[in-house]
């Protein structure tokens, strides 16, 4: 018995020996020379591999930033979108431009109340194919499909449907501003778009370029392209592209005037302060605005909350 | 009569319907303004060449084809153009259109030939027809819309051996090919014989299903009556089942050939055109007629008096709603086409254009339920499959984004008939995310082509 | 005024649906519960009831509370897998094992999975093979059948062997004298063995029943049956002695009701014709395999089972052809 126990320890005991040797003589033999900076580089890098950067994943943005360094001796033009990539430059012995940090904005306030449906879509749950077929539920052929498309392909569980407005909702906390959602909105709706200084951003919630009649038609909210805001930028950070306005981010210094001016409450500023008291009277006195169920134009948030962020 | 053939290979049998079979072509009224999309064919739009305020006669030319794939668009009444707007067209999109206020009385363009009489001679060769096809507008009106003179250029080297005219009709509900056979006979085989000529050939086959036995027997019974007339013209009935009139299943009925996975249909030889593309052939070549007309079968099970009308493009499908009796109670679903290939409607009120086969009123009981359960593997849709794919796994792959596999499935060869989806017990869209992963794979492979 | 619905093509559908498919399944079935119930009676009745219950509660549950999904009871999945399950196993069977039977089927064959569609193993099976393993002794004693109108409904049952238990027990030789060699009794069911799989009549009525509305196909069975009578045809005139005639393996056991029920599973079988042929060629060999020199008398549950494992891979492999694909040369 004991005989048997005794044989079979040293047979195996051998046998895992000899191929321990094997192994390490192969693994000799086939090893890999990689520069260890792209590891460490690498650990820079959030390891998501969300290909926000345009590479397939983290460590060939990695491999690629060791590449240019060594060949053109910077990094410009590659960039993690999540990530300060002043830490990569660091590893590599170099600078990086300032990171800006980033997020992804829904630029459609089509919800179920402001652009009620005239239609009932049944089919596959895909927006890339519902925007083949028709125009919308609510008849906006530019805005929101809510099917959810880039809730599928966001990497960082950072943009969901919200049930009562059918509209996708970024999660501020979350989002890296990969941009991936934005790459699969099949109607481009959604924009990265700078966070801004503490956190503060404006921009026009709608992307319906079509004429202010026909926006009219199928949305409460929608841009008009009345250039009332145009006007009001102090900055000259608003432009107008077909019947719609867009705010520059680069040249927006987050005012907040053109979100007052706006007959159709289109412009969302978000992480304002709370409106002071004579706002209401301001708004009064603009001729345009409509009496309806206006979706809040100005945002009231002071504590960083993920709900209710984007879209009202 | 010539035995009757069919394809091979899957296929579904839907409930016929054909409700306005014996309903014959009227001619619907021109309400006062017109709205004409500019965009009728597969391809691009056609560009625009009139202003406001320009009058416009009849027939003539309104937008111009714009690229290799693309149609010219007339003016189908005579007026003075309103404005050059959008429209919203069936899917709710807004599509460039001209607006035409309406004399009442047409006044034709010149060397339009008024008359009802049948014309038999053909003075122009084969190149002059292939221009006049172009310069007339003329698409496949079988609702695809790809423009007809494309067809028939036969590309070098390739040699066209038949003409094979799709009177099939398979999908359910439809009649106006039925109707336009019955009533415009004659004038539909001197458009064999044109196209024949264009195409230089010697054998034109009509392929027709087995439920239109009336329109064989007439077909069979002038061709034999004026046999040196109809030289070489043939008629073959098949088998009562859909897709018989899919391009590639009906190539393979009536010839046996087998168009290859990723070629055109001209690699068997064989050009296929539609009934009423021949006629509107016809009219052109030898009345001189652009393409500003056709027949709209307006049906469904509920509605009071199924019909079929002879429409000019531009008259809203509101308007023949109410011709047919009016919009009964309890529609869910309006259908421009047929039911199984035709698109659904987010408004009533769209202009017909030159692919408006039809306009189909379904109650949900006629659609059917379509609660959804999980795949229960039976392999349906693989046996319903006319083309020998398996869509419950494209399904999977489309809805996984998994396109390498997609391709090595031949997803590329979906007809997009919907039998698959027709037949699927647990009525899975199917053939939307077929759809979907068709376009996503169609766009990596061109992208690589590119490359 | 109703909302026009916007759907992709196409349009109509037809009226087929997968609770048709399963209520049809179980219509099929109760010529042989009726069989069952006279020959087995209340004994039948009773375990019928229980693994359908069982199966129908399971699956509420777990669909309830464990997956939180939609409550898809209805459909008549669980009902059948129920039914299947009770069809094969002792008709005396304590009303304990059946309900544990009857929760592995669902909970473990059917749910672990996903439910509906997911599993790659018929789930009644699974329970039944459960079952055989768990409680050896329960499962392989059969009850004999003894008509109702003799004995009366509530009549204790009388348990004796299996026709293919003698066989494998004493050879040819002895089922010879003992007399159960009586091929019309093995026919109209009047033998012992699990409940629901004694009449050939019975459940070949509900076979054509499927057939003619076309929830089965003909293929699988018919390469099932004839596979076997092939196999145990050449093992028959090559000894005789050793082997019984094949259409006696046809009747005997559960061949039939695995053959036209279980083996024609949609979820758990391949889908093309070529597949289903090998699918059918391979439960009818491993069955007789396991009928001839295996441990145990009976073979076809565990070769459905099996062959069950390799419907994937049998799915990949024979893909239809493709239309207007050049097949590629075999050289």
């Amino acid at each position: 018995m004991s005989n048997t126990l005794f044989i079979s320890l040293a047979v195996l005991g051998i046998l895992g020996g000899v191929l321990a040797v094997v192994l390490y003589f192969v693994a000799q033999k086939f090893k890999v020379e990689e520069n260890p900076l792209i590891d460490e580089a690498e650990a820079c890098l959030p390891g998501a591999n969300c290909g926000g950067c345009g590479f397939a994943g983290c460590r060939a943005l990695a491999e690629a930033c060791v590449k240019q360094a060594a060949e053109k001796g910077n990094i410009d033009g590659l960039a993690c979108p999540g990530t300060d990539m002043g830490k990569v430059a660091a590893v590599l012995g170099l600078t990086a431009a300032a990171f800006e940090p980033k997020i992804a904005v829904v630029r459609c306030n089509g919800s179920c109340q402001n652009s009620p449906s005239k239609v009932h879509y049944e089919g596959a749950d895909i927006c890339a194919f519902a925007n083949t077929l028709y125009a919308g539920e609510g008849g906006c052929s530019k805005g929101c499909l809510g099917l959810g498309d880039c809730v599928k392909k966001c990497n960082f569980d950072a943009i969901h449907i919200d049930k009562e407005t059918g509209l996708p909702v970024v999660d501020p906390d979350k989002c890296v501003g990969c941009g991936v959602c934005a790459k699969n909105c099949p109607r481009g709706i959604i924009e990265v778009r700078p966070r801004g200084k503490k956190d503060r951003r404006v921009y026009v919630c709608c992307v319906n370029t079509d004429k202010g009649a026909l926006v009219v038609k199928n949305c409460s909210v929608g841009c008009i392209g009345c250039q009332k805001c145009l006007k009001e930028c102090p900055f000259e950070a608003i432009e107008m592209r077909g019947n719609l306005a867009y705010i520059d981010p680069a040249k927006c210094k987050a005012c907040g005037k053109c979100v007052k001016v706006c007959p159709r409450g289109s412009i969302h500023a978000i992480n304002f302060p709370a409106p002071k008291p004579e706002t209401p009277a301001l708004q009064g006195a603009e001729p345009a605005v409509k009496p309806q169920p206006k979706p809040e134009p100005v945002e009231v948030k002071t504590e960083v909350k993920p709900e209710n962020t984007v879209t009202a | 009569m010539n035995p009757i053939k069919t394809f091979p290979r899957g296929g579904v049998h839907p409930e016929e319907n054909k409700l306005s079979a014996h309903q014959p072509i009227q001619d619907f009224p021109m309400p006062k303004q017109i709205i004409v999309p500019l965009g009728q064919c597969l391809g691009a739009p056609a560009e625009c060449i009139v202003k406001k305020g320009d009058r416009v006669l009849t027939g003539q030319l309104i937008g111009t084809a714009k690229g290799f794939v693309s149609a010219n668009v007339h003016s189908p009444a005579t007026g003075t153009v309103a404005k050059v707007d959008v429209v919203m067209d069936h899917t709710g999109y807004y599509k460039p259109a001209v607006f035409i206020d309406r004399e009442d009385q047409d006044e034709w363009i010149e060397g339009y030939i008024d008359t009802d009489e049948l014309i038999t001679d053909i003075k122009l060769d084969s190149k002059q027809i292939i221009d006049k096809v172009k310069e007339c507008g003329i698409v496949g009106m079988g609702g695809a819309t790809f423009p007809t003179h494309v067809k028939l250029m036969v590309p070098e080297g390739k040699k066209a051996e038949y003409i094979i005219i799709n009177a099939a009709e398979c999908e359910p509900y439809l009649t106006c090919d039925f109707r336009l056979l019955l009533e415009k006979t004659q004038e539909f085989l001197v458009g064999v014989k044109i196209l024949m000529k264009a195409v230089n050939t010697d054998k034109g086959i009509i392929g027709i299903e087995e439920n239109k036995m009336e329109a064989i027997e007439l077909l069979d019974k002038t061709i034999n009556a004026h046999r040196d007339l109809y030289k070489g013209i043939e008629v073959q009935p098949l088998k009562t089942k859909y897709p018989q009139g899919g391009e590639k299943q009906l190539i393979k009925a009536v010839t046996g050939r087998e168009v290859p996975s990723g070629k055109l249909p001209i690699e068997t030889g064989c050009v296929v055109v539609n009934v009423a593309s021949t006629y509107a052939i016809y009219e052109a070549v030898q009345k001189n007629k652009p393409l500003i007309e056709r027949i709209v079968t307006v049906t469904g099970k509920s509605v009071k008096k199924p019909g079929n009308f002879r429409v000019r493009f531009g008259t809203p499908a509101d308007l023949l709603i109410e011709a047919a009796g009016g919009l009964p109670e309890g529609i869910t679903d309006v259908i421009n086409g047929g039911p199984m290939m035709g698109k659904s409607v987010s408004v009533t009120n769209f202009p017909c254009i030159k692919g408006t086969s039809g306009i189909l009123l379904m109650t949900l009981n006629e659609a059917q339920d379509r609660r959804q359960t999980n795949c229960i593997r039976c392999g349906r849709c693989a046996m319903a499959c006319p083309m020998g794919l398996q869509p419950f796994l494209l399904h999977k792959l489309a809805k996984q984004n998994n396109f390498d596999e997609t391709e090595t499935n031949h997803i590329m060869d979906c007809i997009e008939c919907g039998s698959c989806e027709f037949t699927c017990p647990a009525n899975i869209p199917l053939l939307d995310y077929i759809r979907y992963g068709k376009a996503k794979t169609g766009a990596i492979i061109r992208a690589r082509n590119q490359k | 005024m109703n909302k026009y619905t916007i759907s992709g093509s196409p349009h109509v559908h037809s009226t087929e649906n997968t609770q048709k498919i399963m209520y049809r399944v179980i219509l099929a079935l109760v010529p042989a519960l009726l069989v069952a119930l006279y020959y087995f009676g209340w004994y039948a009745l009773r375990l019928t009831f229980v693994s359908i219950a069982a199966c129908m509660l399971t699956e509420w549950l777990i669909q309830k509370f464990l997956i939180k999904g939609p409550l898809t009871i209805n459909d008549g999945s669980a009902a059948l897998t129920g039914l299947l399950l009770a069809f094969n196993v002792p008709a005396n069977l304590p009303i304990w094992m059946a309900i544990v039977g009857s929760i592995v089927a669902i909970g473990v064959g059917k749910m672990a999975f996903g439910g509906l569609g997911k599993n790659p193993f018929n789930p009644a099976l699974v329970g039944r093979v459960f079952m055989l393993v768990s409680f050896p002794t329960a499962m392989t004693t059969w009850p004999q059948a003894q008509p109702i109108f003799e004995k009366g409904f509530f009549a204790d049952a009388v348990t004796g062997p299996t026709p293919l238990g003698i066989l494998k027990e004493s050879g040819v030789g002895s089922l010879a004298e003992t007399g159960d060699m009586q091929f019309l009794d093995m026919v109209l069911g009047n033998r012992g063995g699990a409940f629901g799989e004694v009449c050939a009549i019975a459940l070949l009525l509900g076979a054509i029943y499927l057939l003619a509305r076309r929830v089965i196909e003909f293929v699988t069975p018919l390469t099932i049956l004839l596979t076997v009578f092939i196999f145990t045809g050449i093992c028959h005139l090559v000894n005789p002695a050793n082997f019984i005639a094949p259409w006696y393996h046809l009747v005997y056991g559960g061949l039939i009701l695995g053959a036209f029920f279980m083996a024609t599973d949609m979820v758990t079988t391949p889908m093309t014709i070529r597949g289903k042929i090998l699918f059918g060629v391979g439960v009818g060999l491993i069955t007789v395999v396991i009928r001839l020199w295996g441990a145990y008398p009976e073979g076809v549950s565990f070769a459905i089972l099996i062959m069950n494992a390799f419907t994937p891979l049998i799915n990949k492999a024979f893909k239809p052809y493709v239309f207007g694909v050049v097949k590629p040369s075999k050289k």
